[in-house]
């Protein structure tokens, strides 16, 4: 017990001490996460919005697809994205495997089906809702849609908080394509898995605590928003 | 289109004239084979009892439905514009409004918007249109949190807003105390003095008599009459129209359209 509590002490002195090791892997775990989650909803919130709202071929089979999508282990997406950034792959001229760049495209793959498929079920619920009277003041299909992401705004922050909390998460998918290298690909998750089985438990207990308050953060701000929205907006 | 003027300069698109227009769904034939002209001028009311067809037949009017046999046409010398959907010169109150996620003032700019009036244009139109229904007070209150008298109000002033040839009001005061019903009525009086067709369905007798030129009466999705108020109300031609006049209820009694 007492190697634990001494443990904690370190940790919130490291914390408290802004040590450098731990600032660098908090900074590039943001960095990456924040850049997939851009990435993942410049495809999947256009891509989701577009499922719900457009009559096409091959709608159906898409949401499902994207719903099944959702469920992806991330080590397979990190096998995957392994096996396309290796030097053998059909991406490997690009050099980006164990980078921040490699990291950044598992998470937005693992995460785009995520924001896509929940974006789907917002507009789509909406559009129901919409669909006549929109119809009937004269919208046209894109200025329907613009609509409906903007009435729907508050739920699809949400979303992309949903796609935030699960990338910043993660820890296979970086671990495969990143390969944990210190000062370069080292992210909170890996880090917290690389120091608890080397037996520095003041670093992973800090990292823990840190990626903790960020996902309380994160969800506590989704509720927060959609409550507030809820009741401003009715 | 050019914004800001008014439409009732530019050439109109009545007549609408459906053409022995029916519509089904799920297997079961919902409107049959209508066929009717809506002129210029007199408010037209349609009544008949709950299910008889009234919101269909408003949607295929206003376009928001295809007929699954007949053609709805719209005879003006304006309709060359545009063919099908809804257009500009047509507006429509639904029976449950659905209100945008901002205040009352942007819904009825949203509408204006759509429709390619200006932004520096809209401000007076949506003053104007508000001040109309008596919401100016309520302009900045999230409009969803209205109650359902002052959303069935911003409805109209949305449509208000559109200054448009044909206004398609289906049950605009169900659900409404006396007062609103009434703060409804004169609206709608509003439109009609401002030039606008009325095509209205209701199923209260008060209010259609208090309302109606003419009358169609539906039952089962057939069009069994069509009068002038006046003959509709006091010597109605069919038993249908007789007994709905009465205030005797129809579908209890009354065989289903597979058997007729
Ligand atoms: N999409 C649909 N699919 C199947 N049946 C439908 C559909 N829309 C309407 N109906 C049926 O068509 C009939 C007429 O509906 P409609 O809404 O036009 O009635 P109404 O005259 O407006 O009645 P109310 O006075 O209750 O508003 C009803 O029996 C309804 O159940
Ligand atoms: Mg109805």
């Amino acid at each position: 017990m007492d190697e634990i509590y001494a443990a904690a002490a370190a940790a919130f002195g490291l914390i408290l001490d802004l040590d450098p090791d731990l600032g660098e892997i908090v900074v590039l775990s943001l960095r990456v996460s924040l850049t997939a989650v851009a990435l993942a909803t410049a495809i999947g919130l256009p891509l989701g919005a577009a499922i719900a709202l457009f009559r096409f071929p091959g709608r159906r089979t898409m949401a499902v697809v994207l719903n099944a999508l959702m469920g992806l282990p991330p080590v397979v997406v990190g096998l995957i994205v392994y096996l396309m950034l290796s030097r053998a792959g059909p991406f490997g001229v690009f050099g980006l495997l164990y980078t921040p760049g490699a990291m950044i495209v598992a998470q937005c793959l693992l995460i785009a089906p995520i924001i896509a498929a929940l974006t789907r079920q917002v507009v789509e619920d909406l559009w129901a809702e919409y669909e006549e009277q929109l119809r009937s003041l004269g919208a046209g299909p894109g200025r329907a849609m613009a609509t409906l992401l903007r009435d729907g705004r508050f739920s699809l922050v949400t979303v992309v908080l949903a796609g935030f909390g699960r990338a910043s998460a993660e820890v296979g998918a970086v671990m495969i394509v990143g390969g944990n290298i210190d000062h370069l690909t080292r992210v909170m998750t890996t880090a917290i898995a690389l120091e608890t089985s080397k037996g520095n438990l003041a670093l992973a207990l800090g990292l823990g605590f840190i990626l903790m308050t960020l996902a309380l953060g994160v969800n506590a701000a989704a509720f927060v928003i959609k409550d507030v929205a809820q009741r401003r907006q009715g | 289109m050019t914004a800001g003027q008014p439409l009732a300069e530019t050439a109109p698109i009545l007549p609408l004239e459906l053409d022995r227009v029916s519509f089904e769904a799920g297997g079961r034939r919902l409107i049959e084979e209508i066929t009717l002209t809506f002129e210029a001028g007199p408010r037209t009311l349609i009544l008949g009892p709950n299910g008889a067809g009234k919101s269909l037949l408003l949607r295929l009017c206003h376009g928001l439905l295809r007929p699954t046999t007949g053609r709805v046409i719209w005879r003006g010398p304006g309709a060359a514009l545009g063919p099908g959907g809804p257009t500009r010169r047509q507006a429509m109150v639904f029976q449950r409004p659905v209100m945008l996620r901002r205040s009352a003032a942007a819904n009825v700019a949203y509408a204006l918007s759509v429709n390619g009036v200006r932004w520096k244009d809209r401000r007076a139109l949506v003053g104007e249109a508000l001040e109309r229904v008596g919401l100016a007070r309520l302009a900045e209150r999230p409009a969803r949190v209205l109650s359902a008298g002052e959303q069935q109000r911003l409805a109209l002033a949305r449509a208000w807003a559109l200054q448009p040839e044909v206004l398609f009001l289906d049950e605009p005061t169900a659900n409404l105390d006396p007062a609103a019903s009434h703060a409804v009525e004169r609206i709608i009086n509003g439109f009609h003095q401002a030039g606008t067709k009325i095509v209205m369905t209701t199923h209260e007798l008060g209010q259609a008599r208090r309302l109606a030129d003419e009358v169609l009466f539906l039952h089962w999705g057939r069009l069994v009459e069509r009068s002038p108020a006046d003959s509709f109300f006091t010597q109605p031609r069919t038993p249908e129209a007789d007994a709905f006049v009465r205030g005797e209820l129809l579908w209890p009694c009354a065989p289903p359209p597979e058997e007729a």
